[in-house]
């Protein structure tokens, strides 16, 4: 976890989500990259984030762009949010005795269908060994968790509009890595709504 | 074949270690505090929980205490050498106004706190620091510590079990950390907020960390010190505190030059 | 070695890797633990007219530490229509271990053409956590009734397992014990069943640190089980005292980019296979100047 850091956060808005990450890749505390995304998208309304080891991240996205492809080419429809949590779970505690060092963060909005009309926005986290929490509000990962919980317990409200979405998000991710030493140098943040992804980069300390 | 003699890493057995008993000195205590300074005034805040692992020894125990009218001390950590301290600190207080008939002023109790931790570097008081109060020029003042007496005057400063989520917090709110001011309004200026404010984000960072940290919860206290001339309306007034608080105004400890100090409290949550 | 693995069990691929990680760093990451209060206990049946039954409860904190990672999370698992069990220890493994043996549960009532009994769970549980050595730390609550009656049982993680007609596991089952102790009587009637079990959950959430928030009760009788999910909430978080919306355009960026997700067709007029052709001049025809008026038509009908 603390090898190369990194820190994820999502919230939950009105008929949006909100996933955004930090840019930061280090080797213990030496700075290396400062442009190491840690949030993929999955479909068009589904995005998920991974902090922790970045040799897991790249284990783990390939091995999971593997399996939503098998199930979109099976079920021949997209995954929904729900689905993708339950077959990331099931990958991380196949691993139970040897986990991936990864703390995975899901966003995303469901399409409605007949079964369901109105599906809320969705967003999930799990350990490293896949225990899955379903939160109503925010969901939060990596080396800054602890600050973010504290950011987010505190800025945190229901119903944001996407805009508003993105400054509260935006301010409890800056906020919490600028009090971590193993994440921040910049951050990403993705604004899924019905019909479209706001994709904005953010500046922050470089310390 | 060397390869397969060897067993693979999981099967590796157990190390037995002798067992070792000896005394562990230290203890952790939990909870959490907090002080902020205004430009006339100072917070000082601490819940009220005290607990040793899994379990709660008692739900009411004192974590800031009134030194002088001017000066009130935080501390945090290990709850009984937080207690001894607090009481040497009043003992040395106590012999300065009788030798120099004045209280001492915030600067100088902060600097003497560094040399009592740091006369004992290699046997700690396993206690972190926060002092607030008025400064002898009248502003708002907060001195945090750290175990071993390293000290700096701050705006705001948490510290204890739950600092890591409170203190990015007060970055935002108190220093403007990351925000920009609207086009055309003046840049933000720290340490300037009136005292409802402050005192509302000392409550919303204390129920916030109860909601997500075990160890802090049960009760709230919060020490104001105001500078001579301030009124207890101030303080009491319609709107200047949240909902459901009591406000006991202490009574003055010596000759101050008229400092107030009130102890607002409210209940957190329990489990 | 296949790329994909082993099929079915646990893949312990990464374990000398992270056994190595873990001497070089500080520690090993740790995963989130039900520091919690479960119970359960028998109630009704002897002389009392009273219908025989299983009363289950829990809190509902999981913890990551001294941090809270879940305020209202489900600790009581469905495994049978008629059985349920709670679980503490590792989060994951009480999930992943009560899910694998609900399975295996149909199955078997498929098989037998029977409902399953309350001893062929535990059975399956406890072998089950034995082959593992209590590395899989799951400490269960499992209660339910069958056609041999009520039964309550708790297994721990190394496979040990009790008959006992009330029983308290995780990190408050000394608090929630301790309210069983001084009142739990044989043959309670359902209501009383349900009011000690919540007090129990309660004395866990309020005097353990590592419970918290809402009580959890489950009652299983031959007619049916009823889930209760939030039966009590005793720690609803109060009004913040601030607002903290910010105003819009308080975080400054550097680079936006949008993916509009609405797919819109334009439909442009083109000459011969979609280019303009030498020679042919592109005559587009306005709507009501042509064939139909004002409406339109089809040319092609």
């Amino acid at each position: 976890m603390e090898y190369n850091g990194g820190s994820v956060v999502a919230m939950i808005g009105k008929d949006c989500v909100a996933i955004a990450s930090d840019l930061r890749l280090g080797q213990q505390s030496v700075g290396v990259a400062m442009n190491f995304e840690k949030v993929f998208p999955v479909n068009d309304k589904l995005y998920y984030g991974l902090p922790g080891l970045a040799t897991d991240v790249y284990t783990l996205r390939e091995q999971l762009r593997f399996r939503v492809n098998m199930y979109r080419m099976k079920e021949e429809r997209e995954i929904t949010p729900k689905t993708f949590t339950h077959l990331l779970s099931s990958t991380l505690y196949e691993k139970r005795f040897g986990p991936y060092f990864l703390e995975p963060v899901v966003a995303g909005l469901t399409t409605p269908t007949e079964l369901e009309p109105k599906p809320k926005p969705f967003i999930s986290t799990m350990d490293t060994i896949g225990c899955i929490t379903t939160p109503k509000d925010f969901a939060v990962a990596g080396t800054a968790q602890d600050k973010l919980y504290g950011m987010a317990e505190g800025l945190w409200e229901p119903d944001l509009e996407p805009e508003d979405l993105f400054e509260t998000i935006s301010q409890t991710l800056l906020n919490a890595v600028d009090r971590d030493a193993l994440s921040g140098w910049g951050a990403i943040v993705h604004v899924i709504t019905h019909d479209k992804v706001i994709t904005r980069q953010l500046r922050s300390r470089m310390d | 074949m060397a390869l397969f003699d060897q067993r693979p890493a999981y099967a590796h057995e157990p190390t037995v270690a002798p067992i070792e008993h000896r005394f562990s000195p230290y203890s952790d205590n939990g909870g959490t505090i907090l002080a902020i300074a205004g430009a006339d005034f100072a917070v000082i805040a601490g819940d009220t929980r005290q607990s040793e692992g899994y379990s709660i020894q008692t739900r009411y125990a004192r974590k800031v205490w009134q030194l002088t009218d001017n000066a009130t001390l935080a501390t945090n950590g290990f709850a009984a050498d937080g207690k001894n301290f607090v009481k040497r600190v009043k003992q040395r207080l106590e012999w300065y106004e009788h030798a120099h008939h004045k209280p001492m002023g915030l600067k100088a109790i902060a600097r003497m706190i560094q040399t009592m931790l740091y006369g004992r570097r290699f046997f700690p008081y396993y206690v972190y620091n926060i002092l607030g109060g008025i400064e002898e020029d009248g502003t708002g003042a907060v001195y945090s510590f750290d175990p071993v007496g390293s000290y700096e005057r701050e705006a705001c400063r948490a510290a204890g079990a739950a600092q890591s989520l409170v203190q990015p917090f007060l970055d935002n709110q108190i220093y403007f950390k990351n925000q920009t001011p609207a086009p055309g309004a003046e840049a933000f200026v720290p340490g300037r907020l009136p005292m409802a404010t402050v005192l509302g984000l000392v409550v919303d960072s204390f129920t916030s960390a109860t909601e997500r940290h075990i160890e802090v919860g049960d009760g709230l206290e919060m020490y104001v010190v105001m500078k001579e001339g301030r009124q207890t309306t101030d303080l009491t007034d319609e709107g200047q505190l949240p909902a459901g608080m009591k406000v006991e105004e202490l009574g003055s400890m010596g000759e101050g030059r008229g400092e107030k100090t009130f102890l607002v409290s409210m209940p957190l949550k329990r489990d | 070695m296949p790329v994909e693995g082993p099929s079915i069990g646990f893949d312990f691929s990464n374990y000398a890797r992270n056994q190595f990680l873990g001497e070089r760093m500080n520690g090993l990451p740790r995963a989130t633990s039900t520091g919690t209060t479960i119970v359960g206990l028998k109630f009704g049946g002897g002389d009392t007219g009273e219908e025989e039954g299983i009363c289950l409860g829990a809190d509902t904190r999981a913890t990551g530490g001294p941090i809270v990672a879940d305020k209202n999370c489900e600790k009581i698992h469905y495994l049978a229509p008629h059985m349920r069990c709670c679980g503490a220890g590792t989060a994951a493994d009480t999930e992943f271990v009560t899910n694998l043996i609900s399975s295996n549960l149909e199955l078997h009532a498929y098989s037998q053409g029977r409902p399953a009994r309350v001893v062929t769970a535990m059975t399956m549980l406890k072998q089950y956590l034995f082959r593992y050595q209590g590395q899989v730390g799951a400490y269960l609550v499992l209660g339910g009734v069958d056609s041999t009656g009520a039964h309550l049982f708790t297994i721990h993680a190394h496979g040990s397992t009790d008959k006992l007609p009330y029983v308290t596991m995780g990190s408050g089952s000394m608090a929630a014990m301790a309210v069983f102790e001084s009142s739990f009587k044989q043959h309670m009637t359902r209501k009383d069943a349900i009011d000690l079990v919540a007090r129990a959950i309660r004395s866990g959430i309020f005097n353990d640190l590592g419970s918290g928030s809402n009580v959890d009760v489950s009652v299983i009788t031959k007619n049916g089980t009823e889930m209760m999910r939030n039966y009590e909430t005793p720690n609803e978080r109060g009004i913040k005292s601030r607002n903290y919306k910010f105003r819009r355009g308080t975080t400054a960026w550097t680079k936006e980019s949008i993916r509009s997700l609405i797919v819109s067709e334009e439909v442009k007029m083109t000459t011969g296979a979609g280019k303009t052709q030498d020679g042919v001049l592109d005559v587009p025809v306005p709507i009501g100047k042509g064939p139909g008026g004002e409406e339109g038509m089809d040319v092609d009908a």
